[in-house]
């Protein structure tokens, strides 16, 4: 079971220490040019959650090749690279200027930019045209039927997915009932998001049976558990990582007893499903 | 070395509207005046930036202002009560400076104490919004003290080496008046080491994470 980090979530060229208790490092979202984000706030907390507008923050394609990309591979980990863009010749592009990486995954659901007009599956199709790399599709819940859109992507040759990415919300300052955020929305993580997300990726197994690497709320060995008897084979830490940057660690000791093989061919053994709490225990 | 560690609570008492929370250290290091410590809220997601704002023998001590759920949850641990900390985190103070003049304005005091042992007792101005919030003042001995209408810049004497923290207004009204002053800033955040890209500010012209470019960093001169 791997476990990674949701992308956007950690620097590991700042903290180097807590990517290493990863199985491989997922990159702040590259676009071809440089961007510098979205205006100030950027983040506020909800119950049970928090909403972010970083805007996919990052130095462009060609700084990052040059100077951030030698300096991740001197830490020796798996390196997953996220790839954004504006239409799918910005995404086709930088997957080209890819070789010798883990994987590509494509932020097909970043909520804090403006979308391309392509399909998720025509952007697939235009990156898998250029690349042999592993190529994970990261998709967001808000779409009303991601189940579909996840075989779309499969269709087009997409390796595996990433679920979920966060949902757009909204949060209001009490004193002044405007919002929050600079950008006015943000994406919504943490706890409220897991139930989410444990829902697309149960819909997607079960309409794919492609590799899934879980995310949305996780903070626990029990919540790594969930996503597994819903299907993912690998889970990303986000959220939790600001609050706990140990978080990798702590849930791996917490699963230390628990086989998460078990887990699934017990959830899957019928056409209902268990959800591992049993096992747990 | 920044480190994370479940610290105690030792006590905590109200100064003016403001509360000084004192956590047995541990094994953690106090840092640098103007760094940082994640602390974590109860009952809330994420934890809470706080500079220190005393390190008395074998404990860290923040002063917070109780503005929202987080802060207000921190300013009602009990003695005996537990919170993980971590740091110290960011970059603080630069000490190496030959005429020090401390700036606060509202909480923004609340790294200064610390700030003003490190430097030997400096001269100090603090500004605040009315006269309660002035009792804060009683936490560096000997500052002249200004209450609005009347602004710190208006009590900066020149030829000073500034070193200031407070609201944003403030900050700028420093900076345009002794270029050169070493700012601290604040910015909501959630992680506290760069992970989340959340309390990017614009300065300069650019847009910088305040939790591992800053929180310190130097007016343009």
């Amino acid at each position: 079971m791997r476990l990674l980090n949701a992308s956007g979530c950690l620097d590991a060229l700042v903290a180097p220490e807590v990517a290493r208790q990863l199985d491989a490092f997922v990159t702040k979202t590259i676009t071809p040019l440089p961007r510098e984000g979205n205006a100030a706030p950027r983040i506020a907390e909800v119950a049970h959650g928090m909403l972010n507008s970083i805007g996919l923050a990052n130095p462009g394609r060609e700084r990052f090749l040059a100077d951030n990309l030698p300096r991740l591979r001197e830490l020796e980990l798996p390196l997953w690279i996220s790839v954004g863009g504006f239409c799918a010749q910005d995404y086709a592009d930088t997957c080209a200027a890819l070789d010798d990486v883990a994987a590509i995954e494509l932020n097909l659901s970043c909520p804090n930019v403006d979308e391309a007009p392509e399909s998720a599956a025509e952007i697939v199709a235009a990156c898998r045209a250029v690349t042999p790399l592993p190529l994970y599709a990261k998709l967001s819940a808000a779409h009303p039927d991601i189940a579909a859109v996840a075989s779309a992507v499969a269709g087009a040759g997409a390796d595996g997915l990433s679920l979920v990415n966060t949902l757009r919300g909204l949060a209001l300052d009490p004193r002044t009932h405007r919002p929050v955020l600079g950008r006015v929305t943000g994406g919504l993580s943490g706890p409220s998001l897991k139930p989410v997300a444990l829902a697309a990726v149960f819909a997607c197994y079960a309409a794919t049976k492609l590799p899934i690497v879980g995310m949305g709320g996780i903070a626990s060995g029990a919540d790594v558990v969930d996503f597994v008897a819903c299907g993912a084979k690998g889970v990303a830490l986000g959220t939790i990582l600001f609050s706990d940057p140990d978080a990798a660690a702590r849930i791996r000791g917490e699963l230390a007893q628990v086989h998460l093989d078990d887990v699934f061919a017990l959830a899957h053994a019928a056409d209902t499903i268990e959800v591992g709490s049993r096992v747990l225990a | 070395m920044p480190r994370r560690e479940r610290l105690r609570v030792a006590g905590r008492e109200p100064v003016g509207p403001y509360t000084l929370l004192r956590l047995d250290r541990g094994g953690m290091d106090p840092g640098v005046p103007g760094q940082f410590f994640m602390l974590e809220a109860p009952g809330r997601l994420l934890p809470r930036a706080l500079s220190l704002c005393l390190a008395p023998e074998r404990e860290l001590a923040f002063l917070i202002d109780p503005i929202g759920p987080g802060t207000e949850a921190l300013c009602a641990l009990d003695a005996g009560e537990h919170i993980h900390v971590f740091g110290p985190l960011g970059n603080g103070y630069r000490l190496d400076v030959e005429r020090p003049l401390l700036v606060g304005g509202g909480i923004g005091m609340a790294p200064l104490p610390y700030l003003s042992e490190a430097l030997r007792f400096p001269p100090a101005v603090l500004g605040f919004r009315d006269e309660r919030y002035a009792e804060a003042a009683a936490l560096l001995p000997g500052a002249e003290v200004v209450v609005e209408p009347t602004f710190v810049t208006a009590a900066i004497a020149p030829g000073h080496d500034v070193l200031a923290c407070g609201p944003e207004p403030m900050l700028h009204a420093v900076a345009a008046l002794c270029p050169g002053a070493q700012l601290a800033w604040e910015a909501p955040m959630a992680c506290g080491y760069g992970a989340c890209y959340g309390c990017a500010v614009e300065i300069d012209g650019h847009m910088k994470r305040l939790c591992v470019e800053g929180p310190v960093l130097l007016a343009a001169a």
